[in-house]
């Protein structure tokens, strides 16, 4: 058995390390570390509530809005205020514009460049494959960066800038829409689906969303060289390394739910474990500390009574990220997660068959971009120009507040505690909080903990490619993470 | 201009206390895409932690080799602050795979630098990452707010003999940060082209009251109450548009948008010390009904003498239109003269 230091590991959001225990050319146990802490919820402590929506975003550059969104919701929740429908519409909108630019960036630009690896110098498609995704140099780069660009131009029509806008507020949006804002708005989603029919799909939205099964999406590749689009190529390459057979997680899965409007959420809340889904329980969120770098570590406690004091000698400490469990459970949240638990018949079939794993992961992600952007088209048109965006109420002197949305990268919770008027506790759960966790008091390690046990290392290998794989399939956010 | 170079400069990216946000906004330049701006300015990405495909192994191997200056370092940028915490160890952030604190390899790396850029308002000058109690001990590579005590000292130059280059900002434009480095790579960015904060003058010599498109509300003292109205911001809403040093509202974000465009209010993020004003972001102190903050350069009898003359002549389109979240009231069309 050799214990390996892997990382910095770069194409992830912030920095990571990975510790494993490697033998028989495997790896046989892992430990994820969350190298930086910054102290946000220390930041927070005392200011004016509002000044949430200028702090939170600002933990993450890549998922600046729904930080927002999150934070927005608390607010909204301890004060008792709801947003007009335009402004529904609007949040909706922009979170959209993120999440799916930030689904984008993770399989042109984090994921896919792995494959252009000299270790796969010797596979058939490489040469095809490193032309088209390597690191800078790739074609696909040149293609999607402004495609993103232009797509973002939603950010500048609706929230002024991105990252870290404060259009979203607590009652709505504050950035009115006139009929022109909503032309623009159908124009820029037309020109992005041009680019994911082309590009990304090689189909239209609609033939994708109609895939239901394993067998639907296998014919569907069937029918085109494996060059046809990157979405085939992804296929090809998943198949070719059977990416299906990697980076099984703990099979638990959660989505809080996201995208309101008039009938509940467009993706539903919920857990799925072990073919069935059930009721999430937010009241049963704990934080384990017995393995972080953090003091006052007694009894796992729920975000609203949460404490975050860093100690950087805790005995067994081994990272910066706390250990959120659900009802003691290790989950894995992400667009897999949030597709399973919503019933998507696809993701479903696929989760059925093989669980978690990094194939599953990507195909969920790429699927999820075609749902959100045909949602989006409709929100587009139910907007009202003239109407209000945004509605007002005063911050309570004594409240409690919590905010859980969906984040590109999963399940995204912000707890806040207001006494006096001002913020007394402010405790944040993020994506990757929950599946780049360490072991809980029970020793049970984290999402990715377990994805990687089992995983192949070649020959000579220092940084294990399978191992890269795996932790870039969950698209992490390290500076989410630990805030 | 300066003569044809024969090889391309060596940029190192580096993030640290930070949110990677200057990065993300970076990846969304346009007119050319960042990529291709930095190809057209002859800089080589030896390395950056979103774009990059050396990782582990590969990345500390360069870094190993940079740092003995066996790879020569031309531009090396730090987007994030400094971390320096707990207790000056800087085990807040030990970069991965190198056991090592990365306030330290920051410090050895910026010595081989020809130049030494901050990416943002953090690496600058703390910015929100030093907010609150400053829980990380953050700071900037050469400040900490105003105060030249960041990293490197009130000493430091980098091997150009230049000081760091503040791309200050929360998040930096895109543009901000390539054209500083288009300016550095072709020889046209020197001392006198930074204001006295170290940013580059290319932006920090506006304001972002500068094409504000609520400037009509502000001649006439026309005032904002509430999120999504459309009047002027600085009044009540916490607006520092008149004192913040950036170009946001002619250069524009995300194609045609700015914060003032996104209908809420500056809080002026390339400036030291933003994260702190000492009071809520979103409400503007006043003493006596007058503003504490005014406009940069401004005699204050005669803001309070303007202030008082435009308000009673405010129009009834400004003054309904400023506290509305859609236009009210048109502007009037002059009936022709006829002849």
């Amino acid at each position: 058995m050799s214990r390996r230091i892997v990382g910095p590991f770069n194409r992830v959001e912030g920095d990571l390390e990975v510790h494993l225990d490697i033998s028989d050319a495997r790896v046989q146990d892992a430990w994820v570390v969350s190298p930086l802490y910054r102290g946000f919820e220390q930041i927070l402590h005392g200011k004016d509530p509002r000044d949430a929506m200028v702090y939170t975003p600002r933990i993450c550059g890549i998922c600046s809005v729904s930080q927002s969104v999150a934070a927005a919701m608390a607010l909204a929740d301890a004060q008792g205020l709801a947003m007009p429908a335009n402004g529904e519409l609007a949040v909706n909108l922009i979170l959209a514009n993120e999440n799916v630019a930030d689904h984008l960036t993770h399989f042109y630009l984090f994921f896919m460049p792995d494959f252009a690896r000299g270790v796969y110098a010797d596979e058939p498609w490489h040469s095809q494959v490193t032309g088209r995704f390597r690191a800078v140099s790739g074609t696909a780069a040149r293609q999607v960066l402004p495609a993103r660009a232009d797509f973002m131009h939603l950010m500048g029509l609706l929230a002024g800038k991105w990252p870290h806008s404060l259009a979203i507020q607590p009652g709505g949006t504050t950035r009115s829409i006139e009929v022109q804002e909503q032309m623009r708005i159908s124009g820029i989603l037309f020109a992005f689906r041009r680019f994911l029919e082309s590009t990304l799909f090689g189909d239209t939205l609609e033939a994708v969303l109609a895939l239901d099964s394993f067998e639907a999406l296998h014919a569907w590749a069937a029918r085109y060289p494996w060059e046809h689009s990157d979405f085939c190529r992804f296929l090809h390459l998943a198949d070719a390394l059977n990416l299906d057979q990697l980076g099984r997680g703990s099979d638990t899965f959660m989505s809080y739910g996201v995208y309101s409007g008039r009938d509940g959420h467009l993706f539903g809340q919920g857990v799925w474990q072990a073919d069935a889904r059930s009721v999430l329980d937010p009241g049963l969120i704990r934080e384990d500390l017995s393995h972080s770098w953090m003091a006052h570590r007694k009894d796992p406690k729920h975000p609203y009574d949460g404490v975050t004091v860093p100690d950087a000698d805790a005995c067994n400490g081994y990272t910066w990220c706390k250990a959120p469990r659900l009802d003691g459970r290790v989950v894995e949240v992400g667009a897999l997660a949030r597709q399973v638990v919503d019933g998507q018949p696809l993701i479903r079939d696929l989760v059925r068959r093989s669980g978690g794993n990094v194939r599953n992961r990507v195909v969920a992600r790429l699927l999820e971009i075609a749902r959100v952007v045909v949602a989006m088209e409709g929100w587009g048109r139910e907007l009202t120009p003239g109407e209000p965006c945004c509605n007002h109420a005063s911050i309570p002197e004594e409240a409690t507040g919590c905010g859980m949305i969906e984040a590109a990268r999963g399940s995204l919770g912000h707890w806040l505690k207001i006494r006096n008027g001002r913020i007394l506790n402010y405790q944040i759960i993020a994506p990757t909080t929950w599946n780049f966790s360490p072991r809980d008091a029970r020793g049970t390690p984290g999402s990715l903990e377990q994805a990687l046990i089992g995983a192949p290392v070649r020959n000579g290998e220092k940084d294990p490619v399978a191992v890269q794989h795996i932790v870039r399939s969950f698209d992490p956010c390290m500076v989410c993470t630990v805030h | 201009m300066t003569e044809h170079r024969k090889r391309d400069l060596n940029l190192l990216w580096l993030q640290s206390g930070g949110c990677g946000g200057c990065t993300l906004s970076l990846l969304c330049a346009e007119s050319p895409d960042v990529l291709t701006a930095l190809e057209a300015a002859g800089i080589r990405l030896l390395w950056h932690p979103s774009i990059s495909e050396a990782s582990g192994d590969e990345f500390r191997s360069l870094l190993e080799q940079v740092s003995t200056g066996e790879i020569a370092l031309d531009i090396l940028c730090l987007e994030g602050a400094v971390v320096r915490g707990p207790g000056g160890t800087g085990r807040f952030h030990m970069l991965a795979g190198t056991g090592q604190p990365m306030m330290e390899w920051i410090g050895k790396l910026a010595r081989q630098a020809e130049y030494v850029v901050a990416v943002g308002s953090c690496a600058a000058y703390g910015g929100i990452t030093a907010g609150g109690s400053n829980p990380s001990d953050a700071c900037g590579l050469q400040y900490v707010g105003t105060g030249k005590t960041g990293l490197l000292g009130e000493a430091f130059r980098a091997r150009s003999t230049m000081p760091v280059v503040n791309i200050a900002g929360c998040p930096t434009h895109p543009n901000w940060v390539t054209e500083t480095l288009m300016q550095l790579a072709s020889g046209q960015l020197a001392e006198k082209d930074l204001d006295p904060l170290g940013r580059p003058r290319s932006y920090a010599d506006h304001l972002v009251h500068h094409g504000c498109p609520r400037n009509e509300f502000y001649e006439f003292k026309a005032s904002a109450e509430k999120p999504s109205d459309l009047g002027c911001m600085m009044e009540h809403m916490g607006c520092l548009g008149t004192q913040a040093h950036a170009d946001c509202n002619t250069r524009l974000w995300n194609g045609e948008g700015s914060c003032l465009r996104g209908g809420y209010a500056c809080i002026n993020c390339t400036a030291p010390g933003f994260e702190e004003p000492g009071h809520s972001f979103s409400e503007t102190p006043t003493i006596a009904g007058i503003p504490i903050g005014l406009p940069t350069d401004m005699p204050k009898a005669w803001f309070v003498a303007l202030a008082s003359l435009s308000k009673a002549a405010t129009p009834k389109r400004l003054k309904e239109n400023a506290v509305s979240d859609h236009i009210r009231v048109s502007p009037g069309n002059r009936p022709r003269k006829r002849s």
